[in-house]
């Protein structure tokens, strides 16, 4: 019954593109927000799908998919995000020629990203994230221009460097354990072949580094999503990025094996120097979506020292976060759209005053922020509070230490930029502006709702239907 | 060394070819003969996969790697490069200076691993399924990854390449 | 499979792989950098064979590279079709010419 969630989209795709006169912008939006949201409901009721089986004509389509509660956490975040997307592309394409290729290749990446999240194997792994990265590239570069093109063309270049390292290590797993799949790479861990498929899981971790945006691997991400459209941001932002990186690594951490001391260390000292070097490039940055590429670098650290502390509290705080960061992060790229369809530009200094003049924007932006830099009740205080507890538990307190003043660090470049656009005095560029529209208000609601929702209700999570989003496990105290 | 080169002659032969070409297409100033070594390299590296029993890998690297890619490539330079005279004697000049080092570093790296031990690995007991029962009975997903990629690849090559019509619709 | 040739093809899928990581880093030719990069998957698709043909698994890895190759060559074509929109604004295809140099 998995297969529907990877079957489904690519049925949509032809059938969307069979007749002969292409139907209306909104027919497309609403295809996507329906599969959208089914991709929610699958999340909440996914045990209960696993347990049907499917009728006996469709055996034929037995794939070798699984799911478990970290895929759940993953599938509502794809759902969100792609909803939020495509609900910011209805009115923010130009043409509806555009807005169709756009429509058609979020379906692809759909497909690519529900595939990768229930692949039980390491080389399939590979073959969806190549769908994600290929769909992504031709995402940024969607309307033509230079700097897009830029943008698209070293994001592909990195990405490709990426897969390399990924099929050599897939060769290594392949040399070592003879086998690709999770279950037989997890047997061969306790052979005499351990420390060839340790290299293997260490240089396909390297290769996850590099797509995910980590630092010292981090070149392509602001350029791509600065010089890509707005709603193609919130998508790369909100969910591309963290399927194509830290998903991997959670993954190995969850399902194959507790890291070893090297793995470990690697983890902690990559993911430190993310959390730090992102919010320090924040703060100097002029460009409001740069910033916020930024940002999301320094949130990935954060992600990847909780799967570094090789503890079950520490993946389930990484999970958390991955679902909270697609959430905020998604809301403040909804934001930055609204902001560009009226002003018109997203440079920091000509954008002063502008909260005065799009006061529902300016609010769910302001959550957003408050959201990200973890300030309580918001959700993102708790899956910070999770990863900061992960890392004192296991024992690593100066890292504790560093996770608490990079926040704190976050915290400042968020306000300055809520200082200088929000609640400024409007100047002469942003006197005439009005409110957005609503195809950015909706989301951005809702995202917003979403961030204070799941933080207020946070120390019920356990017993509610959304006790997946914590794994399921019994927190510490 | 000799005792290689005496024992599996073709092969080694071959393996050289490959890296000759594999230099040849870095180290040449003309982007076009850049171009037709790696096909050349390609054509090797089938080659070899012949030699290591996978004929039916070696038919699409020899197609598509040799063929296809080869001929995007050579495309792709006939409707982007104008090189004059001028630049590829200025470019003949420049490549000397920044990669005479290439070689020297292929040289050491080369003696190096040649001296490594290989390492132990698994042998899986005997009864894999052949290429073509192994792609459609066990990697039926990777095959349907394919086919979502080629589309993708068309979408990709409609939005870069389709002329917009005077008249939006 | 014996030991020397073993070696041999080792050398050489490690100096492939080499040549075009080098290559890749220090060009400023669009073009070139992607000559790098199928120098690179070259590397990788003798690996994964040669792999295949160790542990006695050879269906195994070489629908896996057949995989590969044609990934690959949807890879190749959007980056090409990327190249070439680059050059119908700047009239060249070198990096340099870019505003974002490649880091």
């Amino acid at each position: 019954m998995l297969a529907i969630l990877v079957l489904v989209p690519i049925a949509v795709i032809f059938l969307q593109n069979l007749p002969f006169r292409s139907p209306p912008r909104a027919y497309y939006t609403m295809a996507v927000l329906i599969l959208a949201f089914a991709e929610i409901l699958a999340a909440i009721t996914l045990p209960d799908l696993v347990a049907r089986l499917p009728p006996a004509a469709l055996q034929i389509l037995h794939f070798a998919l699984t799911a478990d509660q970290l895929t759940r956490v993953l599938l509502a975040s794809i759902g969100i995000v792609l909803g939020t997307a495509v609900l910011v592309g209805q009115r923010s394409f130009s043409s509806d020629r555009q807005h169709r290729r756009f429509a058609n290749l979020l379906l692809i990446s759909l497909t690519g990203m529900n595939a990768t999240v229930l692949s039980s194997d390491f080389f399939t792994l590979y073959v969806f994230l190549e769908v994600v990265s290929v769909s992504s590239f031709i995402l940024v570069a969607l309307d033509r221009g230079l700097f897009a093109v830029e943008g698209a063309f070293r994001y592909l270049i990195l990405s490709a460097l990426a897969s390399t390292f990924m099929l050599s290590a897939v060769a290594l797993l392949a040399l070592a354990c003879g086998g690709t799949s999770f279950e037989v790479v997890r047997s061969g861990f306790n052979s005499t072949q351990a420390t060839l498929a340790r290299l293997g899981v260490i240089v396909f971790a390297v290769g996850m580094f590099i797509k995910g945006g980590v630092v010292p691997f981090h070149a392509w991400l602001p350029g791509a999503y600065a010089s890509a459209p707005a709603a193609v941001s919130i998508l790369l932002a909100g969910i591309v990025t963290k399927v194509s990186g830290v998903y991997t690594l959670a993954r190995i951490t969850y399902s194959i094996y507790v890291p070893d001391e090297a793995l470990a260390t690697v983890l902690l000292a990559l993911g430190t120097a993310s959390m730090v070097l992102g919010a320090i490039l924040a703060l100097s940055q002029a460009d409001l979506k740069r910033m916020l590429a930024y940002s999301s670098i320094s949130q990935i650290g954060y992600v990847v020292v909780a799967l570094g502390c090789a503890s079950e509290l520490g993946v389930v705080a990484a999970a958390f976060h991955i679902f909270n960061h697609a959430v905020f992060k998604a809301l403040l790229f909804v934001g930055t759209a609204a902001v560009e369809s009226k002003a018109g530009t997203t440079e920091l200094h000509r954008l002063a005053g502008i909260g005065s003049k799009m006061p529902v924007t300016c609010a769910t932006t302001t959550i957003g922020m408050l959201s990200a830099a973890g300030f309580p009740p918001f959700a993102g205080f708790f899956s910070k509070l999770l990863i900061v507890l992960a890392l004192w538990k296991s024992g690593h307190t100066t890292y504790g230490v560093i996770a608490i003043l990079a926040s704190i660090l976050t915290l400042s470049y968020l306000l300055s930029m809520q200082r200088q656009m929000l609640f400024g005095k409007p100047n002469a560029e942003t006197a005439t502006l009005s409110e957005a529209d609503a195809s950015h208000l909706v989301p951005a609601i809702f995202l917003a709702f979403l961030a204070v929702f799941v933080g207020v209700l946070f120390p019920l999570l356990l017993h509610s239907p959304l006790s997946f989003l914590l794994l399921n496990r019994k927190l510490p105290w | 060394m000799p005792d290689v080169l005496s024992k599996h002659p073709i092969d080694v032969i071959v393996l050289g070819s490959l890296v000759v070409a594999a230099l040849w297409a870095v180290l040449s100033p003309r982007l076009l003969r850049a171009v037709i070594a790696l096909a050349l390299a390609s054509i090797c590296v089938t080659a070899l996969l012949f030699r290591l029993e996978a004929p039916l890998v070696g038919v699409f690297e020899l197609s598509v790697c040799a063929g296809l890619i080869s001929a995007v490539f050579i495309s792709s330079i006939s409707l982007s490069q104008l090189e004059t005279e001028e630049t590829i004697a200025k470019a003949r000049r420049e490549r000397i200076r920044r990669y005479w080092f290439l070689p020297l570093l292929l040289l050491f790296v080369g003696i190096a691993v040649g001296h490594m031990s290989p390492p132990t690995f698994t042998r899986v007991p005997a009864g894999g399924l052949e290429v073509r029962s192994v792609l459609w009975t066990e990697r039926h997903l990777d095959l349907l990854g394919q086919v979502v990629i080629l589309l993708a690849g068309a979408f990709g090559v409609v939005v870069f390449f389709k002329e917009t019509k005077k008249h939006e619709p | 499979m014996s030991p020397e040739l073993l070696t041999a093809y080792v050398v050489t899928i490690v100096l492939l792989a080499t040549t075009g990581l080098f290559y890749l880093l220090v060009t400023t030719n669009l073009i070139r950098a992607l000559v790098a990069l199928e120098l690179m998957t070259k590397a990788v698709t003798l690996g994964l064979v040669l792999v295949g043909k160790l542990t006695n698994n050879p269906g195994f890895t070489q629908a896996l590279t057949i995989t590969v190759i044609v990934i690959e060559v949807v890879i190749l074509v959007v980056a090409v079709g990327l190249v070439l929109l680059c050059h119908k604004h700047t009239g060249t295809v070198d990096a340099r010419n870019l505003r974002n140099i490649r880091g």
